[in-house]
């Protein structure tokens, strides 16, 4: 017969067990963290834990030198990253051939290997320890801080450093009222987007009746974000227990994490979250011996941008097509099965613990007095530290991007920062002394959104980047409403009209007048910021736009209908390279000539631009 | 009872009234294409927006789908959302100019030309066949395939549905394929108000969009050849 | 979790029971797409018009109603992929594999498929081969990927680092 594990009944119990894992966390001072994110991943990370457990044992240091495969450790760009503790020496772009030497050289002799530490793109300077670094300095890495830590498998790595401290302290020493008011003292925003105030809408849900529940949403849509990804891959018992603590508070006994399938190692590091939780009393009935239970479910999307809007995602659980409906009726009224339901999202929700732990008086002292707490952002495109930071809110674009960032790729000028997704709007540099808060960013036509943060440089084509997003929108639109199906469509056919150099200045002008209407017409949130992209590409890069309308010229070299490719007759040594690899059979010329383009044949795809080593091929 | 105000006028009404229900009621003009009093509203044509909430914090909502509310101040025919409304037109206007309903929509709301570049679909998924397939009929034969700019309608994997009875509801309620406008061609897609009076389907059958397999107007009209 | 079986297969349950996209997961799972016949059983099993099926079927991009390719290669199309060129990447790999996006080769061997983000953007542009992500690629690492001796240039494509 199984023995079923020990359930926890009692905080005293709790904290029995908690020493027991704090000394078991202890045992190992030193241990060297693997970051084990999908992007890390990608780059054969597993393979590095692999060879590292071999040199272990080959070293005879199994038992002394602990090994952690870790969430995202943030500075993607430079993965795998390999952090040595306790002095927290950070290796990166790091091999799994590297491991032996670490183990000789870092853990048995104390040395630092020169070659694999980190090197700042722009000022060349080495950094050594972790905590040196200009990426990590200016941040404030309360949500993320977990990742370091903590092996997401374990529950014990995360209750020795102080999870589910705050669940105990709720559930035992707090009545879900007082829950519900601190939360609300704190004054959290929703992380996902709109800024809503989630204390305001546990309240409202506290306050019904009857069968409840609450939902984390984690289907995290938009392209160049991985900030919930991340959070659910390196600390998915973070996000389960603020999870349990909004069930407390607003009386849900029910509890659905909505997660999106394109984060596979995701769903299964939540799924053992709420397994180890359940085995533990801390999910399930009587949690903790208060009487208060929580079921947790898993619901696992199907590929729908859309089901990122609330109404969308709960028609989705309930194994719909994912079509938003009118609000009113609120969700906290009517959601899920008509019941009161609270959708909140991943980052949310992970603020819940810090938030019960410290109090909303110590909370609120990060960030702006509107906007507190910390942000993640995902820092992607054209910018050379890619990777998620997390900073206070209210921390300027200038900031983000050049100090923490490290500023552009290759040294290039910077043009814009996309910021809220596909429905955000691009800024251009006069705003990078914009601080980052809800209010600021909505106000010049932007989105705090979800946090994705697109950084574009000189080549990238703001005519271009309008119609990447609408073709996403108009793809990723349910279809429901006229305005949102038929007008997103023909928004993008008269921006390709422009790319295509086909393009009018009446155009131009209607083009602003239908995404006018698009904005007010439609019934969700997708469609009614889906013209952002284009009404603050036109607002801020009007030149642009002009620029291929009057002048048939496209001034980034993106859009193909405005370029055309040379070659230069005295820079080409005719070493063939571009004729080889030309997929049209576009080049001509014979060994050691100089070649040459047919403008008719060429469809334009940059292959020759990009493989010639003498820069003979002029793109204009 | 729930107070507020329409147009300047303070009213109340039922609970559970919709804005459209009010404003019909109190006679407001408000155009609809995917509303039928016999179904359940689904908010997909956008064509009856009014305007809630204060002004300089007001926003549009369609009015078939916005439950009356305490204290709100609705207003059913300001500038913006007749320039709004006419915009809409317009876009229907270039989607689907066979379409009689549509030319006459255009006519009545001074909609004089169209700067999009014509397309001519049948079907502008307004959604009222399937409603009334599962809502009158309780068949649920057909039902919106795909989505975005794919999105479609259409019986299960397109072939001949077994909960079909052939009743012909969907074509019944069909606000495109019900009287097709002969008068424009693809090049010029706006007519202004004709006389259309051609019975459905018989004539022009071939653009229509018939589920029915047979379809009673197919046949009559073969006979009628023959 | 608490499980129910609709047509022999193991289907997780929600607060409302099992769900017509519940039921679709676990028949693709099974039988790697959606084929119509076990939609139909599964329709009349939980007495759901085939519509509904149907619908969601289409409306949701991870399901596939035709049988996928032995090699599932996928684009990230995510906008830090796009701003550092992932739609040239995409054509390159339908013009090599000559595939268009969406649909699978004829012989069966390969399907080519455009995702959103796959939150790994870092690797910009990214393509992932059945599973293995490939990062930093460029059209030249395209034509090396699925050249005739595939394993030597998957590790020097795969680390990403060497270009």
């Amino acid at each position: 017969m199984d023995l079923e594990a020990p359930k926890i009944k009692s905080a005293e119990e709790f904290f029995y067990i908690q020493r027991n894992y704090q000394k078991q966390y202890r045992d190992n001072n030193r241990f060297i963290v693997i970051c084990g994110d999908t992007g890390c991943t990608a780059r054969n990370s597993k393979a590095i834990l692999g060879n590292l457990d071999r040199c272990l044992k080959e070293k005879d240091l199994s038992e002394t030198v602990g090994t952690r495969f870790t969430g995202c450790l943030g500075l993607c760009e430079s993965g795998p990253l390999v952090i040595v503790y306790p002095e927290e020496i950070l290796y990166h772009r790091v091999i799994p051939d590297d491991m032996l030497e670490i183990v000789e050289e870092t853990v048995l002799e104390g040395r630092i290997i020169d070659r694999l530490i980190y090197r700042d793109p722009s000022s060349g300077e080495k950094y050594a320890y972790a905590r040196d670094l200009p990426f990590y300095k200016k941040q404030v890495r309360n949500l993320l801080g977990g990742n370091w830590k903590t092996d997401p498998t374990k529950i014990e790595d995360y209750i020795a450093l102080g999870g589910y401290e705050a669940l105990v302290k709720a559930v035992t020493e707090m009545s879900p009222g007082e829950v519900v008011q601190e939360v609300k003292e704190a004054r959290l925003r929703g992380r996902g987007g709109a800024g809503f105030d989630a204390g305001l809408k546990w309240e409202e849900c506290f306050k019904a009746s009857g069968r409840k529940f609450i939902i984390c949403n984690a289907d995290e849509g938009d392209p160049g974000a991985f900030m919930d990804r991340s959070l659910l891959e390196g600390n998915p018992h973070a996000v389960l227990e603020g999870l349990i603590i909004g069930a407390y508070a607003t009386g849900a006994r029910e509890g659905v994490v909505y997660i999106r399938s394109e984060y596979p190692t995701a769903v299964e590091k939540i799924k053992t979250a709420i397994n180890r939780a359940e085995e533990l009393g801390l999910v399930g009935d009587d949690i903790l011996g208060s009487g208060f239970g929580v079921q947790i479910y898993l619901s696992i999307g199907a590929g729908a941008f859309v089901c990122g809007e609330t109404s969308a995602l709960i028609a989705s659980v309930d194994g719909r097509i994912g079509e938003p409906v009118q609000k009113p009726p609120r969700l906290v009224q009517h959601g899920y099965l008509d019941r009161p339901t609270v959708v909140n999202n991943v980052e949310t929700l992970a603020n819940v613990p810090h938030i019960i732990k410290q109090g909303a008086e110590n909370y609120r002292a990060t960030g702006t007095e509107a906007s507190s707490g910390t942000k993640i952002f995902s820092l992607v495109g054209k910018v050379n530290n890619t990777g998620l930071v997390e900073v206070p809110l209210g921390m300027t674009l200038r900031e983000i991007i050049f100090e923490i960032g490290g500023g552009i790729k290759e040294g290039k000028a910077f043009k814009a920062v996309q910021t809220g997704g596909p429905s955000g709007g691009c800024l251009p540099a006069s705003y990078l002394d914009l601080p980052t808060d809800f209010e600021s960013l909505t106000e010049v036509g932007s989105l705090m959104g979800s946090g994705g943060m697109i950084v574009m440089d000189e080549d990238t084509c703001m005519v271009d980047l309008a119609g990447y997003f609408l073709k996403f929108l108009a793809d990723e639109s349910c279809g429901c409403c006229f305005t949102c199906r038929e007008g997103i469509n023909r928004l993008l056919e008269l921006v390709q009209n422009i790319s295509c150099g086909r393009g009018s200045l009446d155009q131009l002008d209607l083009l602003k007048e239908l995404a006018e209407v698009v904005k007010d017409s439609t019934l969700c949130g997708l469609g009614q910021t889906a013209p952002n992209p284009v009404l603050s590409t036109i607002k801020y890069f009007e030149d642009e736009y002009r620029a291929h309308i009057l002048q048939n010229k496209c001034p980034a070299g993106v859009c193909r209908a405005l370029i055309t490719f040379e070659i230069i007759e005295s820079y080409c040594n005719g070493c063939g390279l571009c004729k080889k690899n030309c997929p049209s059979d576009a080049i001509t010329g014979e060994q050691k000539q100089t070649h040459y383009i047919d403008k008719d044949q060429c469809d334009k795809c940059g292959i020759c631009f990009s493989t010639c080593r003498n820069e003979a091929i002029l793109k204009q | 009872m729930i107070n507020l105000t329409m147009d300047g006028l303070k009213i109340s009404v039922e609970p559970g009234a919709t804005l459209l229900d009010v404003a019909r009621f109190y006679g407001a003009n408000i155009p609809t294409l995917c509303y039928d009093e016999a179904l359940s509203p689904y908010g997909a044509c956008r064509l009856c927006l009014v305007e809630i909430g204060e002004p300089g914090k007001s926003r549009l909502v369609s009015s078939c789908t916005y439950p009356a509310r305490e204290k709100l101040n609705v207003r059913t025919n300001t500038v913006r959302v007749m320039q709004t409304r006419k915009m809409i037109i317009e876009l229907y206007l270039a989607t689907c100019p066979s379409s009689k309903t549509i030319q006459d929509l255009a006519s009545k709301y001074g909609v004089t030309g169209v700067r999009f570049s014509p397309k001519n679909e049948e079907c502008i998924l307004c959604g009222l066949c399937v409603r009334m397939c599962e809502e009158q009929m309780q068949a649920k034969a057909i039902g919106f395939v795909d989505r975005g700019v794919n999105r479609r309608i259409s019986t299960a994997f397109d072939r001949k549905s077994e909960q079909c009875r052939l009743c012909g509801a969907c074509m019944y309620i069909c606000p495109v394929c019900q009287a097709r406008c002969q008068g424009p061609s693809e090049e010029s897609t706006l007519c202004n108000a004709c006389l259309n009076l051609s019975p459905p389907c018989l004539e022009n059958n071939d653009h229509t969009l018939c589920y029915m397999d047979p379809c009673a107007a197919c046949e009559l009209k073969k006979k009628t050849n023959q | 979790m608490k499980k129910n079986t609709v047509l022999g297969l193991e289907v997780p349950c929600g607060p409302n029971g099992v769900s017509v996209i519940t039921v679709l997961q676990a028949i693709q799972g099974y039988y790697g797409y959606l084929p119509e016949e076990a939609l139909e059983k599964a329709a009349r099993e939980l007495k759901v018009p085939l519509i509904d099926f149907y619908s969601v079927a289409t409306f949701y991009k991870n399901f596939r109603l035709a049988p996928q390719g032995r090699r599932e290669v996928v684009t990230c199309t995510g906008t830090a992929c796009h701003v550092r060129g992932s739609e040239k990447i995409t054509e390159e790999i339908s013009r090599t594999l000559g595939v268009d996006i969406g649909s699978t080769t004829e012989d069966g061997e390969y399907s080519l498929k455009c995702v959103n983000c796959v939150g790994a953007c870092a690797l910009a542009p990214l393509v992932i081969v059945d599973g293995r992500y490939y990062g930093q690629m460029t059209s030249l690492k395209v034509r090396r990927l699925f050249s005739d001796n595939p394993t030597k240039t998957e590790q020097t494509v795969s680390s990403g680092l060497s270009e």
